[in-house]
């Protein structure tokens, strides 16, 4: 166990170092999401209007945070796989340091860059108009809620990563990032979908993190009519649930069979 | 003396196929051996399953005393393993991973930092310590491989074609690098293709061909089994072959081959004077004498019957 842990934390230290050594990383997880918050902000946010009335800046933020926790799943993919190509993980495996570090350390890693994300996109909402309404408990709770479900899609990124060794395999992930970050009530209100667009929409694991974190910012748009957009703040923490139960015993089966 | 590595009837199946069917060996503590053999043939799957990468599905492997099977971690503490690609993380520093790779052998920080210096000083890296691996040569990236595979001091080192892609130069610091750790009492399992190497650092040899050993020996052993030395004349003119055939057959006593402007025969090594001073008696030109040992190459397409 105390090995769990220090080697674990070994390995979130080498993610540091390489951050340090490569800080333009960092920019790139980070100019993204800003431009897509420029461009929908100031482009295509005039002819988008809030069912309920509000400020579609407000509206937009959420969506924004939330799809920037969602886009991460490639950059946690793109370095498991990195690690397999290069043998770093057969060394990792062949060193008698504790297994779940490779997990552990992987998941701070990307907590840490997703922190930093994060802290950017809500000094970049602050400037277009974006305010958090709800008290400070609330704000905790709703950014809890986005580190909870980027937490799961590190574990779906880490077990899509060691799946393939293809990196051709992570370009297919990216593509297909867009239409789960699109088909969601991120940019617009389900609402306005076909019907039963809008309810693969409200279902989107993603679509009840983005409501909850409406509501608990006090935030436009958040009051729904279905099932799932009504319970969206429990369904906010169910669904990263269900995915780090699904993710977290395949990964692990997948870690130790690698090769076989 | 029990044997560092041992494996008996080890096997491994993908699928249909058997990547190692019956694959039997015995590695005596502070020797190396050499496991040749082409492309396809279970060299990497052997080093896989017996550094507890691979699970394999019959037959038993002991390393450094240890069950791969059953006691996979205490294997992993007593192994270094270099696989086939540089694997180091490329946006860190030399010294940096050799740190990281270190604690990670659970050295404790400090005693990680002083062993990754002594590391860099040793393979000829200190200078460059600090840049990142992305910077760096095949060879130097090889040999901070080989550096991080000694950071807890193994017992069993397995080098997984190690020199493979090196120019000359690097290929020669890293046979002087194994060469040093075999005299200091590691025990090493080196696959390689390259003939030369495995005739250069193996105390015994190995030969894979699917999925199990072949043959076993001493270097010098494998190419007497090829049978004796032979003496090679490259003649200028091929008008003279005959002649030249004819001269070796009276002194040698065996069967000439030519082929082309060259003609061998089976021979003593003390004929060779014989020869010369016939070919200069005969005033036959000739471009080329010498007696020649069997490559382990012949002993290699010998034994697989690739090319016969």
């Amino acid at each position: 166990m105390r090995w769990a842990i220090e080697d674990g934390w070994t390995l979130t230290q080498r993610y540091l170092a390489q951050l340090a050594r490569r800080p333009a990383r960092l920019v790139g997880v980070v100019a993204f999401p800003i431009l897509m918050v420029l461009i929908f902000a100031y482009l295509l946010g005039g002819g988008m209007s809030v069912p309920g009335g509000g400020s579609y800046r407000e509206f937009l933020m959420p969506g924004m945070f939330a799809m920037t926790m969602a886009f991460g799943l490639s950059g946690t993919m793109i370095a498991v796989v990195d690690d397999t190509g290069k043998g770093v993980t057969d060394r990792f495996r062949s060193l008698p340091m504790a297994p779940s570090a490779v997990f552990t350390g992987r998941v701070a890693a990307d907590l840490v860059n997703a922190a930093l994300a994060l802290a950017v996109l809500i000094g970049c909402g602050l400037a277009v108009g974006w305010r958090p309404h709800g008290s400070l408990g609330e704000t905790l709770a709703a950014l809890g809620l986005l580190l909870l479900l980027r937490t799961a899609l590190v574990w779906a990124g880490i077990y899509l990563g060691l799946l393939t060794s293809d990196p051709s395999m992570v370009s297919l992930a990216q593509t297909l990032e867009f239409p789960f970050g699109f088909l969601s009530g991120a940019f617009v209100a389900t609402s306005t979908m076909p019907a039963w667009l809008g309810t693969v929409a409200e279902w989107n694991p993603l679509s009840s993190t983005v409501t909850a974190t409406r509501v608990l910012f006090g935030n436009p748009g958040a009051a729904g009519t279905s099932w799932v957009s009504s319970h969206a703040v429990p369904m906010a923490v169910v669904w990263p649930l269900v995915l780090l139960a699904v993710f977290v015993p395949l990964s692990v089966r997948r870690y130790g069979r690698l090769g076989n | 003396m029990t044997p560092q590595i041992h494996a008996e009837g080890l096997r491994k199946r993908y699928g249909d196929a058997y990547a190692l069917d019956g694959f039997d060996l015995s590695v005596p503590a502070g020797t190396l051996c050499g496991l040749l053999g082409p492309n396809g043939a279970g060299k990497t799957t052997a080093v896989r399953v017996l550094s507890t990468l691979l699970r394999h599905d019959g037959g038993v492997a002991r390393v450094a005393g240890f069950d791969v099977a059953t006691e996979p971690a205490k294997v992993r503490s007593a192994i270094g393993l270099v696989g086939q690609q540089a694997a180091v993380d490329e946006i860190l520093s030399g010294r940096q991973n050799l740190i990281l790779f270190g604690r990670l052998h659970h050295l404790g920080r400090a005693e990680a930092t002083r062993r990754a210096d002594d590391l860099l000083e040793r393979f000829d890296l200190a200078d460059t310590g600090s840049k990142p691996v992305s910077a760096y040569s095949g060879g130097m990236r090889r040999r901070l491989d080989l550096a991080a595979s000694l950071l807890a001091a193994p017992q069993v080192l397995f080098l997984d074609e190690p020199t493979t892609g090196l120019d000359p130069r690097s290929r020669l610091e890293v046979w002087r690098a194994v060469r040093s750790l075999v005299a200091d009492g590691t025990t090493v399992l080196l696959t390689t293709q390259y003939l030369e190497e495995a005739d250069r650092l193996a105390d015994r040899i190995s030969l894979v061909e699917h999925g199990r050993v072949i043959a076993e020996g001493s270097p010098a052993e494998l190419k007497g089994s090829l049978g004796a030395t032979r003496i090679e004349l490259v003649l200028t003119d091929p008008d003279a072959l005959g002649s030249a055939a004819g001269l070796l057959a009276r002194v040698t006593g065996a069967e000439p081959v030519t082929e082309e402007l060259r003609v061998s025969a089976a021979a003593e090594p003390s004929m060779l004077a014989d020869v010369v001073r016939e070919l200069a008696a005969a005033e036959l030109s000739f471009a080329d004498v010498a007696l020649r040992h069997p490559t382990l190459d012949e002993v290699f397409l010998e034994l697989t019957g690739v090319a016969r």
